[in-house]
């Protein structure tokens, strides 16, 4: 490739110098030099085309759903197909609710499974098993943690004879965030000094308070920002809950009945052929959108928090 | 946090000894073990989560299993009526999109990658392109799909028009473009695996020691001389583990597919054609569905996961094979 330049200074041991006398200047007209500029030219035009779409969407939810937005969406029912006004205020509320759920079940499950992986498992097998399986989870497709849920607990009835249920839209996305979370536990406590372990220990700590008292409050920003980024990314899927939350045209009527969403609304009334429910499903995008970016963002800052 | 000092401690302090050694009380014991045992426990569950979405899988898929056995993967009858299924659409529609989207994004991401990395532009510029990469990633697969229908299809339709008019004698161009289809799946599909390319391979970049890049300028290399026969190869086995994994993502992406891509239940090769893939085809079908169609899906559901499982495998195998000792 471009090595072969070097091939004349070695042809050019006739002249008394040792070395070919090219100029050490740069000059742009060479062939490797005008191949180097054409290089970065295309790399900046992929970084361009990778950046387009996320500005596109966001300009398109922003106009699109951000001039729909008034103080009935978050306050009013949808309005049923064909009809005209109506909000979203169930979806969100269930939303709310469904997330929590998830993050309920799968924070301190998580916690718990990265600090086993960090502090007691060391290079054990059964550690190894479990470091595995988490990578494999992440893996999962989302759609088949909803079937999974579904086979277990919708199929199934175990919720008081309920089918569909906030309850099992809970436990699929749940599903979904606890590989997250035990992923970035388990790295975050990997990054506290042993030196804090050693302390306390010298002190005369137990492992558990050391733990608890030590090494978790030391690695808790990046442990918390897992955690944020987990419910981010479950606030947004849609695919475990369209057969497990499925929808409900109504406020949430506990937690063992079936819920609306908010993605599960986008994805139901973005396919309606009625406009006034496309409309909604824009202003719905929008509210989410804004949720899940403020969370993210919010990740970010906490990130920059960390001490360690 | 108790604060036993051992000078303080009550238990046979004798006169000349400057230190004594507390014993544990049982109950600090049990705790310490209880907590073990709890963390293990909950550890656990990770492994039993797996073993319960495969066994529920499995179990729900059995009656299709055995009616339909292995031809299930070959035919394309799909017929609730007559209660016959065969998922090779789905099949075909999944292994088809998902690599032709990774056909794409691989070099933009990459590139992309490259660009943020290099010291070609200025740092803060670097840095809020690698963000906007990343919040790319955070935006719901269900947004994109409304995006897709309502932005991206109508704006491409020409260009795939054209396509049509121009390659329209083979196969793969043949019928015209009518709204939802696969080539539009495609295309979402690439602005979803993008994020997961780019930041992998960003990361694995900034991991080339230093040292590489002085030996290559100070062998007189340009550039990207330098990046494609010293960088790009130190940092293969993370790149092609990125992109494993995102080609496990796009096999199972659901939403933002199942909006566009048409939910075909015939086959076609056309690209412009709509199609479908097993994660569109239960997110369609799941909520309706009985009797033996359920089973059905639960088959295509455990074929999903044997495929996305095997890449996810191959992925990590790569990284940890491949990974240059330097």
């Amino acid at each position: 490739m471009t090595l072969s330049n070097i091939q004349p200074a070695n042809n050019a041991n006739t002249d008394t110098s040792l070395f070919d006398r090219r100029p050490l200047s740069f000059d742009p007209s060479l062939r490797r030099n005008r191949l180097n500029g054409l290089l970065t030219f295309i790399s900046g035009v992929f970084a361009t085309l990778a950046v387009l779409p996320l500005v596109l969407v966001l300009v398109y939810v922003l106009v699109q759903g951000g001039r729909l937005i008034s103080l009935r969406l978050f306050t009013e029912l949808p309005p049923a197909p064909g009809l005209e006004g109506g909000g979203f205020g169930n979806a969100m509320l269930g939303t709310v609710l469904v997330t929590l759920i998830a993050a309920l079940i799968a924070i301190p499950v998580g916690v718990a499974g990265g600090v086993y992986l960090s502090e007691y498992a060391g290079k054990s097998w059964f550690g190894q098993v479990v470091s595995f399986g988490n990578d494999v989870l992440a893996g999962v497709p989302s759609i088949i943690s909803g079937v999974f849920v579904y086979g277990l607990i919708v199929a199934s009835r175990v919720f008081f004879g309920q089918s569909y249920s906030a309850m099992a839209g809970g436990i699929a996305l749940s599903v979904l965030m606890l590989p997250t979370v035990i992923k970035t536990t388990n790295e975050g406590l990997k990054l506290v000094p042993n030196e804090l372990r050693l302390g306390a220990y010298g002190v005369g700590a137990s492992r558990y308070v050391t733990i608890t008292q030590v090494v978790l409050p030391a690695a808790l920003t990046p442990i918390s920002t897992g955690a944020v980024l987990a419910i981010a990314r479950a606030a947004g899927e849609t695919a475990p809950l369209i057969f497990t939350a499925l929808f409900s045209a109504f406020w949430p009527e506990g937690i063992f009945n079936p819920i609306a969403t908010m993605s599960v609304l986008i994805f139901n009334f973005a396919i309606m052929p009625y406009p006034a429910q496309n409309e909604l499903a824009w202003a719905a995008s929008f509210v989410l959108v804004m949720m899940i970016l403020a969370a993210n963002l919010l990740a970010r800052w906490l990130s920059r928090l960390s001490k360690i | 946090m108790p604060a036993h000092h051992p000078m303080t401690s009550d238990q046979g302090l004798s006169a000349d000894a400057l230190f004594t050694l507390r014993r544990r009380p049982t109950s600090e014991k049990l705790l310490d073990l209880g907590f073990r045992q709890l963390t293990l426990t909950l550890a656990s569950l990770v492994a039993i989560v797996l073993l319960a979405i495969l066994f529920t899988v499995f179990q729900g898929a059995r009656e299709a299993m055995a009616s339909f056995g292995l031809r299930f993967l070959v035919t394309s009858a799909w017929d609730p009526v007559n209660e016959q299924y065969g998922a090779f659409v789905a099949i075909y529609g999944t292994l088809v999109s998902s690599i032709l989207s990774l056909a794409i994004a691989v070099p933009l991401g990459v590139g992309t990658a490259i660009f943020i990395t290099e010291d070609l532009i200025p740092s803060r510029l670097r840095e809020l392109i690698g963000l906007m990469v990343e919040l790319l990633a955070a935006i719901p697969s269900v947004v994109l799909g409304l995006w897709a229908i309502f932005v991206m299809e109508p704006a491409i339709r020409p260009t795939l028009e054209l396509l049509h008019q121009l390659l329209g004698w083979t196969p793969f161009f043949a019928s015209t473009p009518q709204g939802p289809g696969m080539a539009p799946a495609i295309l979402i599909l690439v602005v979803m695996v993008l994020p997961i390319i780019t930041a992998i391979s960003r990361d694995a970049l900034n991991q080339v020691p230093i040292e590489l890049r002085q030996g290559a300028y100070g062998v007189g290399t340009t550039r990207w001389g330098a990046i494609f026969a010293v960088i790009l190869p130190a940092a293969i086995s993370s790149i092609i583990g990125g992109v494993m994994l995102a080609l496990g993502r796009a096999m199972g992406e659901t939403m933002a597919v199942t909006m566009i891509i048409g939910n075909s239940l015939n086959f076609d090769l056309s690209l412009l054609a709509p199609g479908n893939t097993i994660a569109s085809m239960l997110a369609n079908q799941f909520g309706e569905a009985d009797g033996i169609q359920v089973s059905a899906l639960m088959y295509a559901a455990l074929i999903l996961m044997l495929l996305t499982f095997t890449v996810n495998v191959l992925a990590q195998w790569v990284v940890r094979r491949l990974s240059l000792k330097y």
